[in-house]
């Protein structure tokens, strides 16, 4: 059975390498200095949809990102692993989203894709770390939700397999279908990009970067429409401005605190066996160990 | 997160070759399928930037899986069970990802699926793979099988067995056999025709073959009943169904590469079908395959001549003794700028034997498409004569180095390099092999002596010395001027010798003579178009003049009569 994929992906800043300058003085994250990277575990969200679609021929999977213009970027890298197709949601009007905001507008996007199987998206993006945008999306759309999904097992008969993993062990749930599944970085890596996409799908790109950057190569997408990244702005997807953005964001941020992480007290052992037995015990008694 | 494309600027500088547009212009057929493949080259810069764009697939996926992967692959192995083997479980992912990634069957037509990449990507991508897991490489680079495939195989052969490769079905060149090893013309594997159904029949017995329960196998069998010698041998390729036609009996238990299974084969009246023409096999097949492996060797010991220079200088910066970095001390420093120069000289002979072998490939498939012009022919002809000369050169000089620098590191890390917990250990090991298989150092020599005496290395040498280099470099050329005339005349004197016997024994110094000054000349060529290699131009000056005097001095003072000394 074929069957039409949405990944939600978002790019994020790469917060393995933070630097001291990676906070703004106003407490907010200072994108310059950090690479952008497609969020690790929307990867992982990737992967099961790629896998969706190589055991259900005819599948189709299409990214779903928000951002500035250059998001353009996590549409390209799932080209270049095997998605079909991608729309960048874009629009001053969107920036400053919350995560609520965000699900607003990512959900009227998905209404305007309209035709959709099953909605994949990562557990949570690192630089927010809230995990909600999944969860929002699917209320909106009042259709039903796996967490913490691990490896979607089957697709059979309008119902999903998902085998979830919890903070002790695996379960395995069945949901019907349209369902929004969120995906652990516990479950399989993504595949690398792969030659031909990247030879295939390099020149692709929105409106507004084929303003920005004149290339030798402009005629190539009036050619080969699927180098013609869709761009949706807020009317695009026709929402209501007042649920969108910073106006439609109810979080406020009130303090951002530096944690300086200092050492805590240490004990010296001598290589005695008593002590280090000593040592074992307490470790096991407050769970460091065993 | 580690590039091992990125990280090396050593290996984009040879996207700026001067030739490199020729190579693909022609490689490319000035882009004639631009229209038909979505995801050809639209003209040369769109190409190099393809081969940019995939090598740093390839150099990420090494960094992130691939080396990871190499010491659990050492130390778990290849098993076999039921008489079929089973990789390491890293060997395994190594291969997923990258047949995922589509990096098998890279030189390929894409009408086989392939990426049509020129020689030089392709074999940079085989030393980056090395740099990772030199055992890996060797099961990665088996992709080469599908380049016979090609030139030599019928339509219905190609069609059959190319589309396979991209998908990720790995070969075998099945040789040796226990009685023959260096020595071919003695294989002993019996191919039978049943004119009933139109097969070949392979009976017999297989020895140290690589990765030898793959897909696709090429095999070297005795056609002609009757014969003992190389021409009643014929080229077979064999479908693997690992069912009980070929078995694996065991696979060896070696020093290094041991992650790249070694076996003994069982052939059971295995079906195969010919390649090319009979009593050819060994010939002509074999002998262009030879030249494709041992092309291949080069680019493994290059990568693994890098992974040695990465650790003994991470070491060496690290590692603090008497109150500083080792590195510091003239002894410690002068071992890691030669282990340098060597990896980048022998990198340096590696792309310009590449370059070669790439233009008269190219000409020998265009050929086939339509008659060439006089001076394509010639062309061709002269990229084939140099290519033939430097291939044995890069073969021997590259794989030594490679021992060289791999000892070197042990060296560079004391008594820790002699422990399991290092690196350099598995390197030391993995290196060893590379001087023997698919010719010997030795063997290498012969096949390079006769461009010695027939003057194709002094030829390319004058021409070299013509080349236009930085003033920078003027003090290295009238060195290498003057390490020429010492070269030029050893090769005198030996001639004057009129002695086979004596030519044999001196031949080892002959040729590499020449190789000092080749990569000599390659280096201050390189470096004058781009300062990163100033050093290792100097140093390796340096170290090559020490050389060819060396050899100058015992050639010159050599007399026939010490042979016998020799011979007891």
């Amino acid at each position: 059975m074929s069957l039409k994929i949405v990944v939600l992906a978002k790019q994020v800043p790469d917060t393995h390498n933070v630097g001291k300058d990676a906070m703004k003085a106003d407490g907010t994250v200072n994108r310059a200095a950090l690479p952008a990277i497609f969020n690790p575990e929307d990867l992982n969200a990737l992967e099961q949809a790629l896998r969706l679609k190589d055991k259900n021929p005819g599948s189709t999977v299409t990214i779903l990102t928000m951002g500035p213009g250059k998001a353009a970027e996590v549409i390209r890298e799932g080209l270049y692993r095997g998605a079909d197709n991608g729309y960048l949601l874009t629009d001053r009007a969107f920036a400053g989203a919350d995560t609520l905001a965000t699900s607003y507008a990512i959900h009227m996007a998905i209404k305007k894709i309209k035709d959709f199987d099953v909605i994949i998206g990562g557990r949570q993006a690192i630089d927010g770390d809230t995990a909600q945008v999944g969860p929002q999306v699917a209320e909106k759309l009042g259709i039903p939700q796996v967490t913490y999904a691990e490896d979607i097992l089957s697709v059979e008969n309008g119902k999903a397999t998902v085998k979830r993993r919890l903070e002790r062990g695996t379960e395995v749930v069945s949901v019907a279908l349209p369902a929004v599944i969120t995906v652990n970085g516990s479950a399989a890596p993504c595949r690398p990009r792969n030659a031909k996409l990247i030879q295939k799908y390099k020149y692709a790109k929105t409106i507004t970067e084929k303003q920005e950057v004149i290339n030798d190569y402009a005629d190539l997408c009036n050619q080969r429409p699927y180098l013609n990244l869709q761009e949706w702005s807020v009317d695009d997807v026709q929402a209501d401005r007042q649920f969108c953005g910073l106006s439609g964001s109810p979080t406020k941020v009130k303090n951002i605190e530096s944690v300086v992480f200092q050492a805590k007290e240490s004990k010296k052992l001598t290589a005695a066996d008593n002590e280090i037995e000593e040592l074992i015990k307490e470790l096991m008694a407050n769970h460091t160990i065993g | 997160m580690a590039n091992f494309y990125k990280d090396n600027a050593g290996l984009r500088f040879q996207f700026s070759h001067p030739l490199m547009k020729k190579i693909v212009d022609l490689k490319e057929r000035n882009y004639a399928e631009k229209d038909k493949y979505d995801y050809a080259a639209l003209d040369f810069e769109d190409a190099i930037d393809n081969y940019d764009k995939v090598l740093e697939i390839i150099g990420e996926i090494c960094g992130d899986i691939i080396a990871p992967n190499a010491e659990s692959v050492d130390h778990d192995g290849p098993t076999v069970v039921n008489n079929r083997v089973v990789y390491a479980r890293g060997t395994q992912e190594n291969h997923d990802a990258l047949t995922q990634a589509g990096l098998y069957g890279m030189s390929l037509p894409r009408e086989y699926g392939g990426l049509n990449f020129s020689m030089v990507p392709y074999v940079m991508a085989a030393e980056i793979v090395s740099r990772a897991d030199a055992g890996f490489a060797n099961i990665w680079g088996l992709q080469d099988c599908a380049e016979t495939i090609h030139e030599f195989g019928s339509k219905e052969i190609k069609e059959e067995y190319l589309p396979r490769i991209n998908k990720g079905e790995t070969c075998s060149m099945d040789l040796t056999e226990p009685d023959a090893g260096s020595d071919l013309q003695a294989v002993m594997l019996k191919a039978t025709y049943n004119e009933a159904d139109g097969w070949w029949y392979l009976n017999g017995v297989k020895r140290f073959i690589t990765n030898g329960d793959a897909e696709i196998k090429l095999v070297l069998a005795r056609s002609e009943e009757g014969t003992t010698d190389g021409r009643g041998l014929s080229y077979f390729v064999c479908d693997n169904h690992k069912d009980g036609a070929i078995k694996v009996r065991r696979i060896e238990n070696k020093l290094g590469i041991k992650g790249s299974p070694t076996c003994e084969l069982v052939f059971t009246n295995a079906k195969a079908k010919l390649v090319g023409n009979r009593r050819m096999g060994l010939i002509k097949y074999v002998m262009s395959l030879m030249n494709g492996a041992r092309l291949g060797v080069g680019a493994q010991s290059v990568g693994l001549s890098q992974a040695t220079y990465d650790e003994a200088l991470a070491y060496a910066k690290d590692r603090r003794q008497f109150g500083k970095a080792i590195i510091e001390f003239p002894a410690v420093y002068e071992m890691l700028s030669i282990i340098k120069a060597k990896l980048e000289a022998s990198r340096a002979l590696l792309y310009e034997t590449t370059r070669f072998v790439d233009i008269y490939k190219v000409y020998e498939s265009i050929a086939e498409e339509r008659a060439l012009e006089k001076e394509e022919k010639a062309e061709g002809k002269e990229y084939q004569r140099l290519a033939d000369a430097y291939t044995p050169l890069l073969k021997m000089f590259a794989s030594e180095y490679a021992n060289q620098n791999a000892y070197d590191c042990i060296q560079v890390h004391g008594g820790s390099g002699f422990m399991k917990d290092y690196t350099c250990e598995r390197l030391y090991r993995d290196a060893r092999i590379l001087t023997i298989y698919e010719g010997t150092s030795q063997l290498q020599t012969v096949a390079a002596i006769r461009h010695v005496t027939t003057g194709t290395y002094l030829k390319q040498i004058e021409e070299y010395e013509q080349a236009e280099i930085a003033s920078e470099y003027i003090g290295l050329r009238d060195r290498l001027k003057a390490m020429t005339g010492q070269y030029a005349a050893a090769v005198n004197t030996v001639a004057e010798l009129k002695d086979n016997e004596a030519l044999d024994f001196l031949a080892r110094r002959l040729v590499e003579m020449a190789g000092h000054i080749i990569m000599g000349y390659l280096l201050i060529m390189d470096a004058s178009r781009d300062e990163q290699f100033r050093e290792s131009a100097n140093v390796y000056v340096q170290f090559g003049q020490a050389e060819v005097e060396k050899h100058a001095k015992y050639i010159a003072e050599f007399e026939k009569d010490n042979l016998a000394y020799f011979r007891k």
